[in-house]
This record gives C-alpha cells, sequence and structure tokens, in this order.
C-alpha cells in the first residue's frame, strides 16, 4: 500500500532545498498543477527542475519561476515564458538545453539503471560542446547521460492504492518516464480507486514506482485554443 | 519576378507545394509553424498518418467546441482531436519512433540551409534562446526531412548559403528544400536545382541563392 495525502502540501513536505525535482507535462498538458501550486506555497528554494517546458508566466513551473525558487531549469522548450528570459538574461537562472527526444531518453535512461547513452541529436551544433562523440556504422553520436532526480512529480487520470497509474491521451507524455526516474515519486491523480478496479492490462506505469499519490482536480489551462467553426 | 503576394499567400503556396511531398502511406511529423499548415492541404485520396511528438500517432482535425479536450493537443500546444485509428504514447516512445527512422517523412521550417545539408533554425545569437525542442532529433530521424521556407530574408539577403552563419540544428541532414520560388535537393554533388516555382525563373533564382545551384537536365531542357 502507497502513502495517500490528504492535502497536497503534505505531499511535497519532504522536497528541502537544493533538491533536483522532474516534473511531467508538455506545455500545460499533464502538468502536475497542484503539487506545483503546493511547492510556491512551500517556499522551498534553489531548486534544480527537470521538465520539457517551464510553463507559462502565470501558471505551471512558471509560478516557481515567478517565486524565484529555481536555480536551474533542464528542458528542450521555454520560449512561452518571459520571466524565464528575464531571469537568464539577468544571470539568476541556469539552463541546460537538450533536445526533447534526448530529454526523454535521458529521463528513461535514468529510471532503467542506465547510466548514459549514444544519440545522434546534436551533433556538429552548440549542445555537442564538451561531449565525447562516437561514430557507429558511419554515423556520429553524442554520449548523453541518463537523469534522476530526488522527487518526480506526475500527474494521471486515473491511480490505485497499489501506485499504478493511467493517463490521458496527450497528457501522458513525459510523465511514464519522470515516474521511473525519482527517488520518490507522488503522483497527482483526477481519479484515486480501490485496487483491483484498474484493469492490469491497461495500466501506463506500474506501481512499483510511485511512493505517494494526492488526489485533487485541475483547471486544465489550455495554452491555444484553436477550434473548427460548426458547419 | 513575381508579383509582391502577401505574406499569407507566399505562406499557403510553399505549403502546397510541400504537400507534393507526401505520399500516401506515409507517416509524417510536420513542425511548428508553416509545416503545420501543411496539413490543410492534404488531398483526401491520400492515406496519411501525422505524428505530434508529445505523444500522438494520427493527429485529426481541429475540434469543434465542443470536443475540446484540454488534454489533447499537439506539438504546437493547439487543442487537436485524434484521427480514426491513433495511437497515444509517451514522449520517450515518442522519440524511438522518430530516432528509429520509423518516420517517412519530415517537415520543418528553416532560417538557413547550407549546400552540404546542414540546417539552422533553433537560436540566434545574442537574441534569447528558446529551446530546440523536438528539432535537433528529429532532424536525425526521419528517412526524408524536406525544409520549407522563404528564399530570402526580409531584407532581400539569401538564406540558402554556402555555410550556415547561424548555429545548426543538424549537420548534413536536409535532404530537400522548398522555398516560395524554387524546389532544391541536396545531394552529394552539391544543391541541385529540380525546380522553379510559378512567376521566377531559373536566373532569378539562381541570383537570389549563395550556394552554387546545379541546373537540373529536367530544368534545362524546359528553358531551352
Amino acid at each position: 500500500m502507497k502513502t495517500i495525502y490528504s492535502t497536497f502540501q503534505e505531499a511535497v513536505k519532504d522536497i528541502k532545498d537544493h533538491s533536483t525535482i522532474m516534473v511531467g507535462g508538455f506545455g500545460l498538458v499533464g502538468i502536475p498543477e497542484n503539487l506545483i501550486l503546493a511547492l510556491v506555497e512551500s517556499e522551498v528554494k534553489h531548486l534544480t527542475v527537470i521538465s520539457n517546458n517551464c510553463g507559462v508566466d502565470d501558471w505551471g513551473l512558471g509560478l516557481l519561476l515567478k517565486n524565484k525558487q529555481i536555480d536551474k531549469m533542464i528542458g528542450s522548450y521555454v520560449g512561452e515564458n518571459k520571466e524565464f528570459e528575464r531571469q537568464v538574461l539577468a544571470g539568476e537562472l541556469e539552463v541546460e538545453l537538450t533536445p526533447q527526444g534526448t530529454l526523454a531518453e535521458r529521463i528513461r535512461a535514468g529510471g532503467a539503471g542506465i547510466p548514459a547513452f549514444y544519440s545522434p541529436a546534436g551533433v556538429g551544433t552548440p549542445i555537442a560542446e564538451g561531449k565525447e562523440v562516437r561514430t557507429f556504422n558511419g554515423k556520429d553520436y553524442l554520449l548523453q547521460t541518463g537523469l534522476k532526480a530526488d522527487f518526480s512529480l506526475v500527474r494521471a487520470e486515473y491511480g490505485d492504492h497499489a501506485g499504478n497509474l493511467i493517463y490521458n491521451k496527450t497528457a501522458r507524455n513525459f510523465n511514464p518516464e519522470i515516474a521511473t526516474a525519482g527517488e520518490v515519486t507522488i503522483a497527482e491523480v483526477e481519479n484515486l480507486v480501490d485496487i483491483g478496479e484498474m484493469d492490469p492490462d491497461r495500466i501506463h506505469t506500474p506501481g512499483i514506482y510511485v511512493q505517494g499519490l494526492v488526489e485533487g482536480n485541475q483547471e486544465k489551462r489550455i495554452e491555444r485554443l484553436t477550434i473548427k467553426k460548426q458547419a | 519576378m513575381a508579383a509582391n503576394l502577401d505574406k499569407a499567400t507566399v505562406r499557403e503556396k510553399i505549403a502546397k507545394r510541400a504537400e507534393q511531398e507526401i505520399e500516401s502511406g506515409y507517416y509524417v511529423n510536420l513542425g511548428i509553424g508553416m509545416p503545420t499548415m501543411v496539413a490543410n492541404y492534404i488531398q483526401d485520396d491520400k492515406q496519411v498518418v501525422l505524428q505530434s511528438e508529445n505523444g500522438l500517432l494520427g493527429i485529426g482535425r481541429s475540434p469543434y467546441e465542443s470536443e475540446v479536450d484540454p488534454d489533447l493537443i499537439n506539438a504546437g500546444k493547439e487543442t487537436v482531436t485524434a484521427s480514426k485509428g491513433a495511437a497515444y504514447c509517451s514522449s520517450a516512445e515518442s522519440f524511438a519512433m522518430v530516432r528509429g527512422e520509423h518516420l517517412d517523412l519530415a517537415i520543418l521550417g528553416g532560417m538557413e540551409g547550407a549546400q552540404n545539408g546542414d540546417l539552422a533554425n533553433w537560436m540566434i545569437p545574442g537574441k534569447m534562446i528558446k529551446g530546440m525542442g523536438g528539432a535537433m532529433d528529429i532532424v536525425h530521424g526521419a528517412k526524408k526531412v524536406v525544409i520549407i521556407m522563404d528564399h530570402v530574408n526580409k531584407h532581400g539577403d539569401p538564406k540558402i548559403l554556402k555555410e550556415c552563419r547561424l548555429p545548426l540544428t543538424g549537420q548534413g541532414v536536409v535532404d530537400r528544400i522548398i522555398t516560395d520560388r524554387a524546389v532544391i535537393d541536396v545531394e552529394p554533388k552539391g544543391l541541385v536545382l529540380v525546380d522553379v516555382l510559378e512567376g521566377w525563373t531559373v536566373e532569378e533564382v539562381v541570383e537570389s541563392t549563395e550556394a552554387e545551384l546545379v541546373v537540373s537536365d529536367r530544368l534545362l531542357q524546359q528553358s531551352n
């Protein structure tokens, strides 16, 4: 049985200053929005955050940024956030940009016990600086290291008391890999269900990776609402 | 020289030409911006599966207002629907599809292209770096990489160069460049001009390209 938290504040209380955290989501989709809000409230500082994006100015990881709680960000695209730009230019924030597929694989590797691997992405580009290049079958590859975190924060549609998780549509994104790479993984779930209610054949993240769960409702903000007019 | 077309018309012209690269049965990744527009012109008789690197194989049309699902977006973070026969996956699996060369075609935007197939499309030194997103992975994964962009920049300077000046997205990764003026293939012997778009001549294209262009035999025959 896993720890079931009754509040989001309680779920993040062990996250201390200087922790490295991984946070699921692509844009604002699939982010553990209530866990992030609880982190903002906790005032924990000097975080290293590993996440594909860094939210927007007033939502998601952008809130942690605005509150100056992040020292270093590892991600692939941070263009939706003006405060991010300001802090980088002011030297207040360190950033490590990693190609998106490489980032996903670094996290997967971290969670799967693989310390490093070779990827072709970025050969001959600025991100190759200082990285080992090795040629396989006539093609060059960069050595990339696996990533782990002290805490992984993920969002799922369903979770059960055994820690099993099911994600919804493209809210899956980085969440399954991130769930595997945290020393402690905390899942924010839309629906917490009893053991046995989830079909074992439909589970995306087996419960072994998850230490704690907390249930709550999300706002699910939309960044670019694009609709087709009814004919 | 082509009449001064407005920006939207030029983008539409490039997107329509790029659509011709897509064959029925293809799995295709379309980049953010103008490449995404290509989807609007895919012929009805083509069976095409569009991949979105955030974990959707089978992008459908935009949703009606009643269908909007905040958990369902494309890589440009726009709300979408899933097509019939679509599949969702994680980001790592999505890029395994990419890196494992399972995609037939990727169409991406470009800032600069070079005669050796180098591509620069993600950063301008001195300006804020937003990040490369998935572009560096995608240029190494798709079986064919097509770049679509304006032939010259807003100052009228060539964007197809002997060597890229901007930091690269990928080295020697481009197979074909499509602009508002021309279709150019990257081959071991260099850049080959294979088509000139309506309103432009071979001479005008050569003049507005910094890189050396070899004019294809077919075009030479046409102009004789």
